[in-house]
């Protein structure tokens, strides 16, 4: 691990499934021997609201389960406006974005008071703040695997393939067949596969 | 998983409600009541699931008095019980609580609230430490996850030794966090449970369980907690990090404790702060933090919402003539805030002016050119109601009789998922909001006013969980004082906001098991309200029947919209309909609603296509709960029922 708190924050949309994907990857962590502190924002502001995860990752000791400003090094977005909202907040130059591609539109922007960005203006604001930036169409790819919600799988095995912290494809799916049904097993699997492969060099 | 398959000793990440559940397992807890609100629920959740393989009987009550009722019951008879809520249910349960301090229990009692500093999913940041000073009784507060389960442990033994109920206070930031955890081990306790009541009155294990005779009570209550004070002196949940004689000692407890380490950290001032970090915060172990505050020069108090840690200190070392003068910071010099919750950048920025230390997390214009870059590319996000809520539909309804009446007529609102109808996503419906069960009670004061001259409607909303919890005594109120208003329930079928628990109106209770579920409609025809039902989703038909009831009826009125939660177990992942825009039907911008449907209607799986100007629907986001195919003048939106295969 290249520094000691690791810093990974998993934002997104309430309703998107932000509190399961940080419990998976830290479920992966803790197995891997780490001291693991996740923060999480649920309750009221999950109804459309923007929430996030603070996942600290420690070999040394239990971390608080908010981060400090300015110390986030990898930032997970399952929804892609998110990840500069959190960047400008928790992010620094060295910080690495994953952000999904597919917009849940908030209701500003519905009611067309408000404007969303094009990914290439988002990219262009997200490069102003840092240069470690990936963008990956995981609903896309999750409807095309045959189900929406495994888009959460795919930005899971995305965070995996940067490789800066442990990942490791067996206890992803040691953590996995915990609650799923052995029959839901392969497409997770499959899910997880995808998103490595999408950020792995 | 349930908490009851960790192996004995092994390190899981668990979730502080998941912790403290599992704690009171290992503790052999035997009844466990309360009522849902965030962030306390998952404990009651956690034990619940687990009910019948661990012996336990597990409750959600009607409200927090009567849970915490239900608990006493299974201590009076022997039994280790715990009481969970939020924190504005300690108000609620305060009652009930004075006395039973007073009365003192038997078998270990334990009440956890679990705090919500900074309001995240609450409309206050009420705090249940005062209580445990106002009600003189013990307080611990777990600094960390490993400690949410070893004290909820220790608590049971200390509520033992001094036969009262102890305070083991959580907040958002431990109950709804995660962290590495090391179960212990999992008792077997099948003790019957039996009442003793013969012994004399003063007999605190065999006679009645009483208050009176109240001085020798009450002395008795303050005798115990002294001697608490004794144990809590040498308590291993007290821990200082840090130097022998600190510039700066930080005195702090529960999550505030994280903040602390991680900003010393941060400023890398270990060598110069130590951390005080309390686990055992009611009464004050005086002689300890004397020890402590004898050794620094500059003490800073970290802790949420009011001073308490403060305060307790302040007024202990009135009576320290030999520590020396102390330079204190905390609330009264603004040092630290006494609104919202803290975090670790608070901590810095109080650490950092009391020192002198120039600090800033990244370089001044990138954190500039963050804060212009996010507000104008990442658009606010205001919360709003699901796809395929209920709530919406009936607000839409509400707003929309109101405004036709055009009297100036208002919605008194009350706690649950539809408070924000206070906001755009409930076309701002509601006018004023408090505490569960107040929406009524204000609106029967509003009715009342009718005689001294006020013209306007007086309508009030309440969840079907919160006419259980406390709705009724306040229709009873306005039934019997014959006040001119109107109670709307919105019934789905289940507590929603904290993640569908059971109440009185469900079949099942909190154990799965088969209960009476009382109907809403025959208790408010019970009471003598005038009582009408409407299923929300029939907008024209539930529209018409408040229009009637509205601006026609009389005395007390009670309409109960009957539709499920759209996250609910039988709808979720469901989808009655598949919606589609018929896009040479939607006139777009040139349709006399003015974009009803994107612009006010709001729902977040209808969508305004820019590129093309017509609305559309986002098929991954909408539930097909087939309400917008209402709303279009037009009768572009399109339903197609989904065939169940």
């Amino acid at each position: 691990m290249l520094k000691d708190p690791y810093n990974i924050i998993i934002t997104g949309v309430g309703g998107q499934g932000n509190v399961m994907a940080a419990r998976i990857v830290g479920n992966m962590l803790a197995l891997q021997g780490f001291y693991v502190t996740i923060g999480e924002t649920f309750g009221a502001s999950q109804r459309g609201g923007s929430v996030m995860s603070h996942l600290r990752v420690s070999k040394k000791t239990v971390w608080s389960p908010q981060m400090p400003k300015g110390k986030a090094d990898l930032i997970v977005a399952l929804e892609p406006i998110e990840s500069l909202r959190v960047l400008a907040q928790y992010g620094n130059s060295e910080t690495a974005v994953i952000s999904n591609t597919r917009p849940v539109y908030p209701v500003g922007v519905i009611c067309g008071d408000l404007k969303y960005p094009t990914m290439d203006e988002l990219n262009a604001s997200l490069l102003q703040l840092c240069s470690k930036i990936y963008f990956i169409d995981a609903t896309e790819k999750a409807i095309q695997l045959g189900n929406p919600i495994l888009s959460n799988v795919i930005m899971i095995g995305a965070a995996a393939g940067l490789n800066v912290v442990p990942m490791e494809e067996s206890d992803f799916e040691k953590i996995m067949s915990v609650s799923l049904p052995p029959e839901k097993m392969k497409i997770n699997m499959e899910g997880f596969k995808l998103g490595k492969s999408m950020t792995s060099s | 998983m349930s908490i009851l398959d960790y192996k004995d000793g092994s390190v899981n990440l668990l979730m502080g409600n998941e912790a403290i559940a599992r704690g009171a397992v290992e503790a052999g807890v035997r009844v466990a009541a309360g009522y849902p609100g965030t962030p306390s629920s998952e404990i009651i959740e956690n034990l619940a699931a687990v009910a019948g393989k661990a012996g336990l009987y597990v409750e959600w009550s009607v409200n927090e008095k009567v849970s915490l009722e239900v608990a006493a019951a299974g201590s009076f008879a022997g039994l280790r019980s715990m009481c969970v809520m939020k924190q504005n249910g300690v108000n609620v349960a305060s009652d009930f609580l004075l006395h039973l301090g007073l009365s003192g229990t038997r078998a270990g009692m334990v009440l956890v609230p679990c705090d919500d500093p900074g309001a995240i999913s609450s409309v206050n940041e009420g705090e249940s430490r005062h209580f445990a000073r106002l009600l003189e009784l013990p307080l611990i507060e777990p600094g960390n996850f490993q400690e949410a389960i070893d004290m909820i442990k220790w608590a049971f033994e200390l509520s033992e030794k001094i036969r009262n109920v102890v305070v083991v206070r959580s907040v958002t930031r431990l109950s709804h966090a995660s962290g590495n955890v090391k179960v212990g081990t999992l008792p077997k306790n099948n003790d019957t449970p039996v009442f003793k009541y013969d012994g004399n009155l003063l007999d605190a294990l065999n006679g009645p369980v009483i208050t009176a005779p109240v001085p020798f009570k009450h002395r008795q209550q303050q005798e115990k907690l002294k001697a608490v004070a004794e144990i809590f002196e040498t308590s291993e949940f007290n821990t200082y990090t840090g130097p022998e004689n600190p510039e700066l000692l930080i005195i702090t407890s529960s999550a505030c404790s994280l903040y602390s380490l991680e900003a010393v950290n941060v400023l890398e001032l270990d060598k110069r702060v130590g951390v005080l970090k309390l686990g055992t915060t009611y009464p004050l172990p005086e002689k300890l933090v004397k020890k402590h505050v004898a050794s620094a020069k500059k003490i800073l108090f970290v802790e949420e919402v009011q001073p308490f840690l403060e305060d307790l200190t302040k007024i202990a070392a009135a009576a320290w003539e030999d520590v020396g003068v102390k330079k204190y910071h905390g609330k009264y010099d603004a040092s630290i805030p006494t609104v919202n919750e803290l975090n670790p950048d608070i901590v810095i920025a109080a650490l950092t002016k009391i020192l002198g230390i120039d600090y800033r997390p990244v370089p001044e214009d990138y954190e500039k050119k963050g804060t212009i870059l996010s507000f104008t590319g990442a658009p606010n996000r205001e919360v709003t109601f699901c796809p395929g809520c209920p709530h919406r539909a009936s607000f839409w309804s509400i707003h929309n009789v109101l405004t036709l009446q055009g009297k100036g007529g208002f919605v008194c609102g009350d706690i649950g998922c539809y408070t924000i109808g206070i906001l755009g996503a409930g076309f701002n419906t509601l006018k004023t909001t408090h505490s569960m069960g107040s929406g009524l009670g204000i609106a029967s004061g509003f009715g009342k006013l009718r005689g001294l001259g006020m013209k306007q409607d007086a309508v009030a909303v309440c969840g079907d969980s919160t006419f259980f919890h406390s709705i009724i005594p306040a229709l009873v109120n306005a039934v019997h004082v014959k006040s001119d208003m109107m109670l709307i329930v919105f019934d789905n079928k289940g507590t929603a906001m904290t993640g569908f628990q059971p109440h009185p109106g469900t079949e099942t209770d909190a154990m799965g098991a088969k209960v009476n579920a009382l109907n809403i409609e025959s208790i408010c025809r019970a009471i003598g309200a005038d009582v009408h039902v409407s299923d929300p989703f029939d907008i024209t038909g539930t529209q018409d029947k408040l229009f009637d009831l509205i601006e026609n009826g009389k005395g007390p009125r009670v309409l109960i919209m009957q539709q499920s939660c759209a996250l609910s177990p039988e709808k979720k992942g469901k989808n009655k309909y598949v919606m589609n825009v018929d896009e040479s039907l939607c006139r777009g911008e040139n349709c006399g609603c003015d974009r009803f449907c994107t612009k006010i209607f709001r729902c977040p799986g209808l969508v305004w296509n820019r590129d093309k100007s017509v609305s559309m629907i986002d098929s991954v986001i909408c539930t097909g709960c087939g309400v917008c195919k209402n709303i279009c003048p037009a009768g572009a939106i399109k339903s197609e029922e989904v065939k169940a295969c």
